[in-house]
């Protein structure tokens, strides 16, 4: 089957995608974006996490048929350029990145959460996390790193 | 998009060098010099790689834990459409077996007879992942299915238990034998005694295992893997393809977590066979499910433990056992038993000791490493044991501890003393006064064991604190001869000096990249560093494992920085045309060499030039000593940290849910490298350690994993973690880089203690095994 989707503004056409394909594997073997990640291709962990029509989602739990013709943003579109967006500096400077195999679905996740809720409590952000396995950092770096990322988007 | 491939020999997505400008030298918190890839998502996992051409590789698995292979038929696999080779243990090329520490004891493929569950027996290279595993099912084996073997208690001391292995079932008894254990047991005024076990916990990084296999020109193969030693990985490699090691290239790809459980080869000779067979390109990922069968796991262990003391609490003796299960294969038991045996009783002044740890083969899931491996066990036993103590002896746990803690000066279980600062009464003392957490508030839903499920609104709830201390040796131990090495060059590039970092060392998430470039920036007085991605065209770096790469590498980039250093000050001496021995104590700082009586001399660009200097140097740990096979006497560590843990938790006991309110950690590392990093790892261990004692374990029965998935296996969520507060001490250890000691596991193993003390101290129940499931608190199971 033929998919065409658009991601990160660019419209996309995969070919020969068998039935069974999940959005997650179209993105990572088939338009060359492996940013969103595979820990466990089961909804479980969120490694996979992108914006699907501005929802977060889980990539591996979606087929690649769902996607026709909707909008899908993955990690890979949220900096401008060289210009990180704010919650991937926040996950740089803060600690927040060890193996780094977690953050691609956290920050898309974290970026959802100040786009909706403009200083979260700490409470907020780890409901908002709570799909989120990172088995290296103890998740307290990541707390920091949103905190800051909201405070930032506040003053700005 | 199509993509359309270079046709050479590079992947596409590939590990490359990092640049890491900046300021940050040692005792700095630089950022990571990964880190702006990691967020981006363009840091190169070793399941990113992608090369033109390429096939996808699959593993077909044993359902069994323990058969005989009547045989195997492949022909309907190898006829599915799609499918480029189907192979078995014939099509092994040279040594059909492998395994660490030269046991050699583990199939490269099944021949015969799987012992464990998920053993693999058959490789299929296809051109779609699906293909692949379609056609695996296609390969019919008929197996005689036998009675897995599971007792682990038989395994060590049955001798008409029949045999998991070749090599018997017991792969190691190290006792240790201090004093007179029966003459104290007549001293002995208070006797306390406990029966505790230990879980399967499993490594559960999140980057599965993966990798590609590109098979080269020369007849070799280029490998680039995920993987925490690759030269140690190499041994085994080269052999069972039948291979020289030159003709083998590695490469580390990026790696998504570690911890132990990369120790052991997982793809590495099933993709370089499947490619070397194909002629083609050939990349291996495991999914979540097979990730749990890819891997060993932390050994569950049986430990009973009997301490008689006086009535104010001073420990006259211990007396101990503790069983290890290796499953099927040697994998890290060795080792783990080493660990388990001499620091079985901890940071413990005892003067009459008696342990025996044992470590077996059965066809329960396969062990090896994880961090803290071997001494995580032990130290929910002993820790458990001091909490016994206190209680019988009418003292609170801290001081109890304080009683019989060792310090500089005192001696190990193995008659090693203790040659550097171990602060531990001192760090107990802090860990109490440090402020309590706030009283629960039940107002808000979310502060509750149960959390958004409305399990109680506060009723049933009652509070806990508990003590945990830790003591981990770090670097490789009994007589190992441990180094690392590391290549630095330094040259002008761009108008400004710049180092290049290059090492085998595996950059696992720990931050080893970023200290690599600190320590360069402070011995060469460079902003500029880059480090090379890690490969085997430069020394054995060792493995990243047993908290030692800050130590081992650190040290190996220190000392090959600092030739360097000596290579730019006879430059400056030739070139200001002048004796080196006559510019005085020279340093390079800022950019600039510096004589501490003459001031500046030089920039270092203009005495660099054109000239490139490159040292390559070897840094090895003060060397250790054997245990004794029948004492347990010797100098078998190098170096010992240790981590005190106070625990805070809120249990719910009508239904057992457990809320762990705070973790309060007081850790001596020697000297702050980098602090950022160094708090990253302190959680992390931290977390683990909350896993072991709450919610991690693998559930076996009958050999067979039950739990294989992230539905069932439960790691901490950040809902489970609390928030978790840091002491950390620099006590400097004179023998080691800086002072340092190393910090990633010793947090690890005060946690599961601190935990379920302070899960007894909420419920008054006695709590022997970990994980602590809520049907151990409601009594109902
Ligand atoms: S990979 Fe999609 S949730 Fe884990
Ligand atoms: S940083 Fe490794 S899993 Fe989160």
């Amino acid at each position: 089957m033929r998919v065409t989707f658009t991601v990160n503004g660019r419209r996309e056409t995969a070919d020969d995608v068998w039935e069974g394909e999940s959005l997650l594997y179209v993105l990572r073997e088939r338009v060359g974006l492996p940013g969103s990640k595979n820990a466990c291709e089961q909804g479980e962990c969120g490694s996979c996490t992108v914006y699907l029509d501005g929802t977060p989602v889980c990539a591996c739990l979606v087929a690649a048929g769902q996607v026709e013709g909707r909008e899908v943003r993955t990690v890979e579109g949220l900096a401008d350029g060289d210009r990180l967006d704010p919650v991937q500096e926040a996950f740089v400077e803060c600690g927040a990145v060890q193996c780094g195999f977690c953050t691609p679905g956290l920050v898309v996740q974290a970026h959802d959460l100040i786009e909706r809720v403009a200083e979260p409590s700490d409470a907020e952000i780890r409901e908002a996390l709570a799909g989120n396995l990172c088995r290296c950092t103890g998740y307290e770096k990541i707390l920091d790193a949103v905190r800051l990322a909201a405070a930032r988007k506040a003053a700005s | 998009m199509t993509r359309t491939g270079s046709g050479s020999a590079t992947p596409v997505r590939a590990p490359r060098d990092i640049a890491a400008p900046g300021t940050g030298g040692v005792g700095d918190s630089p950022l990571r010099p990964d880190g702006t890839l990691k967020v981006k998502g363009e840091f190169a996992y070793s399941s990113d790689l992608w090369i033109d051409g390429m096939l996808w590789g699959a593993t077909l698995r044993s359902p069994h834990p323990r058969a005989k292979i009547v045989s195997i038929d492949v022909s309907a696999a190898l006829a599915h459409p799609g499918v480029s080779a189907v192979l078995t243990h014939e099509d092994v090329p040279g040594r059909k077996h492998f395994g660490l520490d030269h046991t050699w004891d583990q199939p490269v493929l099944a021949a015969g007879e799987v012992r464990h569950q998920g053993e693999p027996i058959a490789l299929v290279a296809a051109d779609h992942p699906e293909t692949a595993r379609r056609a695996m099912e296609k390969i019919r084996i008929e197996y005689e299915v036998l009675e897995p073997l599971t007792d682990a208690r038989r395994a060590a001391f049955d001798p008409a238990y029949p045999q998991v292995q070749p090599r018997g079932n017991l792969a190691r008894h190290q006792p240790v034998r201090v004093g007179d254990v029966e003459a104290a047991k007549a001293r002995a005024e208070v006797v306390v005694s406990g029966e505790y076990r230990v879980g399967i916990q499993d490594q559960a990084f999140l980057g599965p295992e993966s990798g590609l296999a590109v098979p080269a020109e020369d007849g070799g193969v280029d490998l680039y893997v995920a993987t925490q030693w690759m030269h140690n990985d190499l041994k085994q490699i080269a052999p069972c393809l039948g291979l020289p090691e030159e003709k083998i290239r590695m490469t580390l790809s990026g790696v998504g977590g570690a911890f132990g459980g990369r120790e052991d080869l997982s793809m590495q000779i099933h993709a370089a066979m499947l490619a070397l067979h194909t002629g083609r390109p050939v990349k291996i990922v495991y999914n979540r499910y097979e990730s749990f069968f890819g891997h060993v796991h932390r050994h569950p262990a049986e430990m009973r433990y009997e301490y008689g003391a006086t009535k104010d609490g001073r420990i006259l003796y211990a007396d101990v056992e503790i069983l290890l299960d290796g499953g099927a294969y040697t994998s890290a038991t060795m080792n783990v038993v080493g660990n388990a045996a001499s620091l079985g009783v901890g940071p413990y002044v005892i003067p009459n000791i008696k342990i025996d740890a044992y470590g077996v083969y059965t066809n329960n899931p396969p062990c090896g490493a994880m961090r803290g491996f071997g001494a995580v066990q032990a130290c929910f036993a002993y820790e458990s044991m001091m909490d016994k103590l206190a209680e019988a002896c009418g003292l609170d746990p801290v001081t109890v501890r304080q009683v019989n803690a060792a310090s500089q000066g005192s001696e190990l279980a193995t008659g090693q003393v203790i040659w550097a600062p171990l602060p531990m009464a001192e760090m107990l003392r802090q860990a109490r006064e440090l402020p309590m957490p706030p009283p629960l508030d039940a107002s808000d839903i979310r502060n509750l064991p149960g959390g958004a499920s409305q399990t109680t609104h506060g009723e049933g709830v009652r509070r806990g604190v508990g003590y945990g201390v830790g003591l981990k040796n770090i670097c490789f131990s009994e007589g190992y001869d441990d180094y690392s090495t590391a290549r630095v060059r330094l040259e002008v590039i761009g108008g400004e000096a710049v180092a290049l970092v290059h090492t085998a060392a595996a950059e696992v998430g720990q931050g080893l990249v970023t200290l690599e470039a600190q320590i360069a920036r402070t011995e060469l007085g460079v902003e500029r560093v880059v480090i090379h991605p890690a490969d085997n065209q430069v020394g054995d770096a060792g493995s990243s494992s047993a908290s030692r790469q800050s130590y081992m590498t650190g040290g190996a980039v220190m000392t090959a920085c600092q030739a360097v250093r000596e290579g730019v000050f006879a430059l400056a001496a030739a070139r200001l045309d002048r004796p080196l021995d006559t510019l005085g104590d020279l340093s390079l700082v800022g950019g600039k060499v510096v004589s501490e009586s003459a001031g500046v001399l030089a920039a270092i660009e203009d005495v660099l030039g054109d000239a490139v200097i490159e040292e390559t140097r070897e840094y090895h740990h003060e060397p250790t000593t054997g245990m004794d096979p029948v004492t347990g006497r010797g100098d078998s560590h190098t170096q010992l940290a240790l981590c005190v843990h106070r625990a805070v938790v809120d249990v719910d006991v009508e239904l057992g849910l457990v809320k762990v309110v705070e973790l309060a950690a007081v850790q001596d590392v020697g000297k702050i490298l980098n602090r950022l990093s160094l708090e990253g790892q302190i959680h992390g261990g931290t977390a683990q350690g909350l896993g072991l004692a709450v919610m991690e374990e693998i559930v076996v029965s009958d050999g067979k994993v039950r739990n294989p998935s992230f539905t069932d296996y439960l790691i901490p969520t950040i809902l489970d973690m609390p928030p978790m507060r840091l002491e950390i001490l620099e006590n400097a250890d004179p023998r080691a880089p800086y002072g340092l000691r190393g910090a990633g596991e010793p947090p690890t193993l005060s946690s599961t203690p601190a935990i379920v003390a302070a899960i007894r101290d909420a419920t008054g129940l006695a709590l022997t095994r970990v994980p602590v499931r809520p049907e151990h608190i409601t009594g109902s199971s």
